[in-house]
């Protein structure tokens, strides 16, 4: 039998391994943090946002260079992967939650979890199968569906789990004033939910903008903005990401340092979104 | 009942909706939704699909257990394909990360859960999940310009010089001390997986019931002792299929170990030195690879990493269902 002292001991060695592992978990946040905003703020110049890339030549000779194209690349395809998957992603999740008596449910909600927790490389590797060869070339096009394959399982879910948290007792009382179920669901679960479901877009969002991964084969990079816009959907277009991982493994000093812009700028976009995605959950428990 | 023509109308529809609409409408509604459900089961199937029909070539060429275990892997002469090394670097990284990464992301969730209250558990449960948004890129260009260099310096090259000088027998399974290796890739490995393992920790433990607490309490246990007998034996089948779960992020993590891991296609690995994982090397051959079966083969190895992600997948679910505690979603 241990004293109570004896305990007590225990109960404080405990307490101090859990914050010495909370700290040992959080310090390297930190630094990687300090890390790119030091020297990100140091390479970002106004040529960063206006100028394009070109060869490697170019940063080794001192003319100006940047990512306009990468940033505009990144705007692109990420716009083409929200639109593809919102719509399937709210859709799937409509099924989700008001169907539950649908045969297809059970498979699909295993299904969909089972693709979220799908390396994001393999999506790109599908969308390479589905869109690039078919078509021929890389393209802006097939980096948004590669983004939306990674995004769709993810807003499925929190689509789902936000519209469950609308009481059943709602949905019983419009159908109770004669309402159509699907009135139901679009008329007054879905707007009751939409705080949930726009924060289910933003971390959705925010997960496929820092991918890399599936646009390495799929979007492909190219280090010249497209001679006409249509490039950017139809081409090798250049996204923030790919763009980093190219810059981080290159031989040049200058590009290393774009690297480090390029990082800042990614980082910022994403904490961005996923700040955002956190206000308005706090603003929904108000 | 159609006698309302006339009479009073609903102060909500001023006209009652016709059958026809109502059933045409929930038709619709009904069919689009399962429609874009079924896209998604379509999705998965595809991949599947895809992976089986382009890594046919691959296991047609070496056989599936000549491929799995194959330990050359040569696209430029031979053009002979094996997985072993890929998947032996794959396994071992992801464990060790999750073995390096699974106490600390518990005693995080604890914390969070059970110690620090209000505004300081929501500080940190913040900062862990500000982690996990950090992009896989940006932890990479870290790694490859702070934080390889720094363990080359002070803490490769002295081991390998005490090696050097008193147990040379060591060096071969030490490696070249370069900074790109195994171990710095899986220690950013499991960096990288803290955050999942912690939010999924968390859900468990918000599960155990408020009664269960206060029981051990009354009986006097101190604040670790209810933890440890009252809270964490009921949430450990949550805890477990968040630690598989945490194996399937770690399985299929990309660029971060791309950078990091050094790149070394053949056998042998050694602890210090280059290695590779399979998503890395489709990550630095696919963009290259012109000869198909060379293509094949990066298909296949695509095919072993679904085949294990789905594994996993499917494990967590069963835990998860078998011990109903949590709801095993990601993240």
């Amino acid at each position: 039998m241990k004293t109570l002292r004896q305990r007590n001991i225990r109960d404080y060695i405990m307490v101090s391994l859990l914050v010495l592992s909370t700290v040992l978990v959080l310090t390297p946040l930190i630094i990687i943090i300090g890390y790119v905003i030091i020297n990100g703020l140091g390479a970002i110049s106004i040529d960063f946002f206006t100028q394009e890339l070109g060869s490697p030549a170019r940063a080794m000779q001192g003319r100006p260079t940047g990512l306009v194209h990468s940033i505009l690349g990144t705007l692109v395809v990420d716009t083409i992967g929200v639109i593809l998957a919102i719509p399937i992603g709210v859709g799937a999740g409509i099924m989700l939650s008001e169907y539950p008596e649908h045969k297809l449910n059970p498979l699909l909600r295993v299904l969909n979890d089972t693709l979220n927790g799908m390396p994001a490389i393999l999506k790109g590797l599908l969308a390479f199968a589905i869109i690039v060869r078919p078509m021929g070339t890389f393209s802006g096009l097939a980096g948004g569906v590669a983004l939306a394959f990674v995004m769709i399982p993810i807003i499925a879910r929190a689509t789902e789990s936000a519209l469950l948290t609308i009481p059943w007792s709602i949905r019983e009382a419009g159908l109770a004033i004669g309402l159509p179920r699907w009135r139901v669901v679009m008329s007054t679960i879905v707007p009751a939910a939409r705080t949930g479901l726009i924060t289910g877009f933003l971390i959705a969002f925010a997960r496929a903008a820092g991918e890399a991964a599936p646009l390495m084969f799929t979007s492909f990079g190219n280090n010249y903005l497209p001679t006409h816009w249509t490039g950017m959907i139809f081409g090798p277009v250049d996204t923030l990401p790919q763009r980093l991982y190219s810059l981080a493994i290159s031989p040049y000093a200058e590009w290393h340092t774009m690297g480090w812009a390029a990082g800042i700028v990614l980082l910022v976009f994403v904490v961005a979104l996923f700040t955002g995605a956190q206000l308005l959950t706090r603003q929904k428990a108000l | 009942m159609t006698t309302n023509q006339t009479a009073s109308h609903s102060l909500v529809l001023s006209r009652p909706l016709p059958a026809i609409y109502r059933w045409l409408g929930d038709k619709i509604f009904l069919t689009v939704a399962v429609t874009l459900g079924l896209s998604i089961i379509f999705l998965a199937g595809a991949m599947a699909w895809v992976l089986i029909n382009d890594g046919s070539l691959a296991f047609r060429e070496f056989g599936v257990i000549g491929f799995l275990t194959g330990t050359t892997w040569d696209p430029g002469v031979n053009f002979t394909f094996g997985a072993l090394p890929f998947i032996f670097g794959t396994v071992v990284t992801s464990v060790v990360a999750l073995a390096l990464a699974f106490f600390p992301a518990v005693a995080v969730a604890i914390v969070i859960a059970e110690y620090a209250y209000g505004w300081l558990a929501k500080i940190i449960e913040t900062l862990v999940h500000l982690i996990a948004a950090i992009p896989s890129v940006v932890v990479g260009i870290w790694g490859i310009f702070v934080f390889a260099p720094w363990m080359r310096e002070k803490v490769y090259m002295p081991i390998f010089m005490w090696a050097a000088e008193s147990q040379p027998s060591l060096l071969p399974i030490l490696g070249n001390p370069i900074g790109y290796g195994m171990t710095t890739a899986t220690i950013i490995l499991a960096l990288m997986i803290v955050p999942f393992t912690t939010a999924l920790t968390r859900n468990a433990i918000r599960q155990v019931p408020k009664e269960q607490r206060e029981a051990a309490r009354a009986l006097g246990a101190t604040r670790w002792e209810v933890i440890r007998m009252a809270v964490l034996p009921y949430a450990r089948g949550g805890i477990l299929a968040g630690a598989i779960l945490s194996l399937g992020r770690a399985v299929g993590e990309t660029m971060a170990v791309a950078m990091l891991i050094g790149n070394k296609n053949t056998f042998p690995f050694s602890i210090m030195g280059p290695a590779a994982t399979m998503p890395s090397v489709i990550i630095n051959e696919f963009r290259e690879a012109v000869g198909n079966l060379h293509l094949s083969s990066l298909m296949a190895i695509g095919l072993v990493l679904f085949v294990i992600a789905i594994v996993v997948n499917l494990i967590a679910a069963y835990i998860t269902r078998k011990l109903a505690i949590t709801g095993g979603q990601g993240i």
